[in-house]
């Protein structure tokens, strides 16, 4: 016998008690059902993802195992490709221009010149099909899809690369290794190896050289990699086998949906807030019940038992519904994710994400109702006598709640740490969430507290009642700042982040700057291609000369010996290609930090006086005074470090990690940059065909394509974000709803003692208007505060440059966001008014 | 006779507004079995405070509650909620009917709580005899006050307790609905042979207890015997 409550009774009393709430109380976990349905969706979709990398790796990478460099591969390690024999396929790819005589169209593009049968896993896409294989055969290429279109091309144009015409045979539609997001910041054209312009791929020129394998033998690739690398690395010649590739992919894309996952993770916690706030006033309409319980011999845990039982059921219905519906949502995922994914994903349940869903859901429902239940066990008998009894701060003292916010907090923050793709990345999400939180809970105390002193008498009443509303008890101040303010800071700082760095690479190109590039120019070519410019009447604004050169040694140790310290850190910036150039001034985007700058090599001296950009210096571990040899394409230069820049490189014009003095590389094999400015995009359509017609090999670049391009890029992530703050969004609403709700019970209690004083229908919905209009007033001017901030932040201190707020856009989102929350603040108060007051009032007797 | 109730010294005092307010100041009474008493007084003279604390609802500041021969000062809350269930049944002025329960729901949940598994049997019996064996399944809103408060006498008397709390029973009734609860009240007191201990502001009804103890700012200022206690009636007619 279980005297005071068994198990039974407290199951049958849950039961019971639930009636007539319990669609009050979906609703209140329904806040929760997004946030869970994301998370699903995200996680089940991940582990479908890696899967179908895991089945695809092989398409991935089109081969058993490939050979790259970015030279012509040696003569020593051309024997070695033969040795390993298999069957073989070249590939060099480079960037070019793309020419389209009959629309006169013109395009840096990434050429991949093709030679043999790959893949040999998967395929190239082409429309049409046939094309993929037939292209080959002659001088044909495929063009990237969307290339074809923004320039309204059809297959049997031509389209020239150098000084070569192709056909176009088709249109590329998808091709191994390459998802369609990388065709956006530069299009791909295939054509075959045999037949290329050779001045393409003259000195300087920058070019990728791959070798394909398949082999039929069966042997271990993965091991024949493993043997390779270590040799191959010192020429830098990179190796892939299909399990690296796999590899790589899988940790990309752990980390994207990882991320998309937290954006889930913060719908949830929101939808949580919700249902702390629900459970609250829940509870707080049980307190005479409990009391009668009490009476009669109730013992406190078992009473909290009733309401733990009704919290867990509750949270494991939403935790399922969302669930639920997340493997809905999974469907559109791989859809809105297209553009960044290697693989085609193919749909199937993750019983796995679903469990941790319903975990999540299920242990974030309850670890929030607890805050407000556990308040049940303190509430005394005595309130069936005197319903006005309050005990003297009983909540503050209870232990357990403090150890509930520890819970809470090491909950919280160890979901961040599971679901970030780093645990540092996770802690400071907590971080950051937890202070946004508490900004928003601050403002809306502030607004509380504002509203309590400083509410002008002399305002009408039915404002002054309207205020009165946001700080009285039961108020929704605190959890629609939290729902709407944190809706209204995440969009709106996604926004102003894209602004800002728009503008940012606008600004770059503003007047008077260079938006036009022209490189790989040859130095014979170098007046031809001037001569030109200023012939279209475009201004010289700057000519460099670009010599390429590796590191070989830095003081006195050479990169192999480096590398062969196992305690040394070697890093891209020791074994990098650096195009660095010569000239005895610095610019306007360079700033001396220190030493002197030497702009003209010192007579009778023989180590050479450099100076070396901040960041990199700090890579390689390089200050003043030491001393660097660089491999100039075969010939050892030392170098000594003469002073350290800062460089601004937002600009759009040649910025260089090293920039040696005159006098000394002027013989040094090299090509050269020449910078314009174009004034519209015919000038520079014009200026760009006749150089281009005039030296094939020459490149060029104009802001407007850089602009474009970032704009596609940022728009797509935009979209995934987008999509992702719509669970936070709607959760928000159904919080809103939830809080309407929950409060009707008591307005309707006083919209009748208001009616009985005289007040008529208008007054009374005057009122509500005004706390809703406030309500969501001050909630989204209080994310927008932040967004600005937050955007602030980040512009300031991440990307360097001045906030962009376009004043329009924020005042757009405070009149949508008020004006929601204005709506369903009166459709859920609508027939408030209607109840008759007797029945009310009696119920009140 | 056994002692019910044992109130000695009793003194209640609340913080209020920076100092001590005393309202309740060194009460002593006992009640036998059986015995029916009336505590009566103006407004805040202390009449629910003292009630409050002889059901142990609350702790005295100074004093001394025995309750079927257990001193409640040593319990914590719940094993006072256990003497509540096995001793102690209330009437509230408000009903204090748990609105999402039916009337039998409402009248088992003593029992329940007690692990009666016959709960359902007794709670049904008792509704009978209080006039409502139509009206087991009908939800507090659903029926007038007279019958919530047939129902809360139901569920007073589920437990048979040893003592009866009643705290205005007829305050939020009409005359002739109050009079036929009161005589519903004294009936199955008789008849279960509890001690009752009325809170009240009628005269009228305090008058048909044995003993009426007035309040006046929180202390006893009368303690009036209208008739013998039973045990007193017991031991003449044995004479």
């Amino acid at each position: 016998m279980n005297e005071g409550g068994g198990i039974r009774w407290i199951l049958s009393m849950a039961w019971r008690d639930s009636r007539g709430s319990r669609r009050r109380l979906l609703l209140f976990v329904s806040a929760m059902v997004l946030g869970v349905a994301a998370l699903v969706a995200i996680n089940s979709f991940g582990d479908n993802l890696r899967r179908a990398v895991d089945e695809e790796a092989r398409t991935l990478l089109g081969a058993d195992l490939s050979l790259e460099a970015d030279a012509a591969f040696p003569p020593e390690v051309e024997a070695l490709i033969d040795s390993l024999g298999g069957r073989q396929s070249r590939r060099i790819s480079f960037a070019s221009m793309a020419y389209f005589p009959r629309v006169e169209g013109l395009r840096l593009v990434t050429v991949r010149a093709h030679e043999g049968e790959y893949p040999y896993y998967g395929a190239i896409e082409t429309d049409p099909p046939e094309a993929a294989k037939t292209y080959l055969d002659g001088p044909n290429a495929l063009v990237d899809r969307t290339l074809m279109r923004q320039f309204g091309v059809q297959v049997g144009d031509s389209v020239r690369i150098g000084r070569r015409s192709y056909r176009i045979a088709g249109q590329l539609l998808k091709t191994p290794r390459e998802a369609d997001a990388a065709m956006l910041f530069s299009p791909r054209i295939y054509i075959p190896l045999a037949g290329l312009d050779s001045t393409l791929l003259s000195r300087g020129s920058r070019a990728d050289y791959e070798v394909y394998f398949k082999f039929d033998d069966g042997r271990d690739v993965e091991v024949l990699g493993e043997n390779l690398r270590p040799r191959l690395r010192k020429m830098d010649i990179g190796v892939d086998t299909i399990g690296e590739v796999r590899d790589n992919w899988d940790e990309g894309l752990t980390n994207l949906y990882r991320f998309l996952s937290l954006v889930g993770f913060m719908a949830l916690l929101l939808g949580s807030v919700g249902v702390a706030s629900a459970v609250h006033v829940y509870v707080r309409q049980r307190v005479e019940t409990v009391a009668v319980l009490r009476c009669f011999g109730a013992r406190a845990w078992p009473t909290f038992g009733v309401y733990l039982v009704q919290a867990v059921s509750m949270g494991l219905l939403g935790a399922l519904a969302g669930s639920l519906l997340g493997l809905g949502v999974q469907l559109l995922i791989p859809r809105l994710l297209a553009d960044f994914l290697p693989v085609d994903v193919a749909f199937s349940v993750s019983w796995g994400a679903v469990a941790l869903g319903v975990g999540i859901g299920l242990g974030v429902t309850v670890l929030f109702a607890l805050l407000p239940l556990i308040g049940v066990r303190k509430i005394s008998p005595l309130r069936a006598l005197r319903s006005a009894f309050e005990p003297e701060h009983p909540e503050r003292r209870d232990p357990l709640r403090w150890g509930l916010y520890g819970l809470l907090a090491g909950g919280i923050t160890l979901l961040a740490v599971v679901q970030a793709p780093r645990p540092l990345v996770g802690v400071g999400y907590a971080v950051g969430l937890a202070v946004v939180f508490g900004l928003l809970a601050a403002v809306a105390k502030l607004i509380m507290l504002l509203a309590r002193k400083y509410l002008p008498s002399s305002w009408p009443y039915v404002w002054r009642q309207g205020m009165v509303n946001l700080y009285r008890p039961n108020n929704q101040t605190l959890i629609l700042m939290l729902a709407l303010g944190l809706g209204a800071f995440l969009i709106m700082t996604l926004f102003l982040v894209q602004q800002t760095l728009i503008r940012q690479v606008e600004v770059s190109g503003g007047e008077g700057r260079p938006n036009l590039v022209f490189f790989d120019i040859q130095p014979d070519q170098l007046d031809g291609v001037t001569g030109i410019v200023r012939e279209k009447g475009l201004p010289v604004i700057d000519q460099v000369p670009i010599v390429t050169m590796r590191i070989a040694a830095i003081k006195g140790r050479t990169i192999e010996e480096l590398r062969a310290d196992s305690t040394a850190r070697v890093s891209w910036a020791h074994t990098r290609e650096y195009r660095s150039t010569y000239r005895d001034h610095l610019t306007e985007a360079e700033t001396l930090l220190e030493g002197d700058f030497v702009g003209v090599m010192p007579e009778n001296e023989d180590v050479v006086p450099v100076s070396v950009e901040r960041d990199i210096a700090r890579d390689l571990g390089v200050a003043l005074g030491d001393t660097v040899v660089f491999d100039v394409q075969g010939v050892p230069v030392t170098t000594r470090i003469a002073s350290v820049r800062e460089v601004d490189w937002r600009r759009l014009q040649t910025n260089f990690f090293f920039t040696f003095p005159t006098g000394m590389l002027e013989k040094a094999p090299q090509f050269n940059v020449v910078l314009t400015r174009a004034p519209d995009d015919d000038a520079s359509g014009a200026v760009q065909a006749a150089v281009v017609n005039a030296f094939p090999n020459v490149s060029a670049v104009d802001l407007s394509l850089i602009l474009n391009v970032f704009d596609e890029i940022f728009g797509r992530i935009a979209y995934v974000v987008r999509f992702m703050a719509l669970f936070s969004i709607l959760t928000g609403l159904i919080v809103l709803v939830g809080a309407v709700v929950v409060s009707r019970f008591q307005r309707i209690e006083e919209t009748v003692l208001l009616k009985t004083l005289g007040a008529s229908r208008r007054q009374v919905l005057r009122i509500i208007a005004v706390e809703y209009l406030f309500l969501g007033l001050f909630a989204t001017l209080t994310g927008l505060s932040l967004a600005v901030l937050g955007s602030w932040a980040l512009a300031f201190f991440v990307f360097e440059t001045p906030l962009v707020a376009p004043p329009a856009a924020l005042l757009l989102s405070l009149l949508v966001v008020t004006g929601l929350t204005l709506l369903i603040g009166l459709l859920n108060s609508r027939g408030v008014y209607d109840r008759p007051a007797l029945e009310v009032l009696r119920a009140e007797a | 006779m056994a002692k019910v109730l044992e109130v000695e010294d009793l003194t209640k005092t609340y913080p209020s507004a920076g100092r001590a307010l005393t309202v309740l100041r060194e009460v002593t009474f006992t009640l036998g079995d059986g015995d029916t008493c009336a505590v009566v007084g103006p407004s805040g003279s202390g009449k629910t405070t003292l009630l409050g604390l002889c059901a142990g609802l609350d702790s005295p500041t100074a004093g001394r509650v025995r309750l079927c021969g257990v001193d409640l000062g040593p319990l914590d809350e719940d094993a006072r909620a256990g003497v509540r269930n096995r001793y102690v049944g209330f009437v509230f002025q408000s009903f204090r009917l748990i609105p999402t329960l039916t009337a039998l729901e409402n009248v088992m949940v003593p029992a329940e709580l007690r692990g009666d598994r016959g709960a359902r049997g007794h709670a049904e019996n008792l509704l009978e005899q209080v006039g409502l064996g139509d009206r087991l399944s009908h939800y507090p809103a659903q029926l007038s006050g007279g019958e919530k408060q047939r129902v809360a006498l139901a569920r007073a008397f589920i437990n048979r307790p040893r003592i009866l709390f009643a705290d205005e029973p007829t305050g939020n009734l009409d005359a002739e609905t109050g009079e036929r609860i009161i005589r519903l009240l004294f009936d199955l007191n008789d008849s279960a042979g509890t001690t009752l201990v009325l809170v009240t502001h009628d005269l009228e009804l305090a008058a048909r207890t044995g003993r009426i103890l007035r309040l006046r700012g929180g202390a006893v200022q009368s303690d009036e015997r209208l008739r013998p206690e039973p045990a007193a009636m017991e031991k003449e007619a044995r004479a």
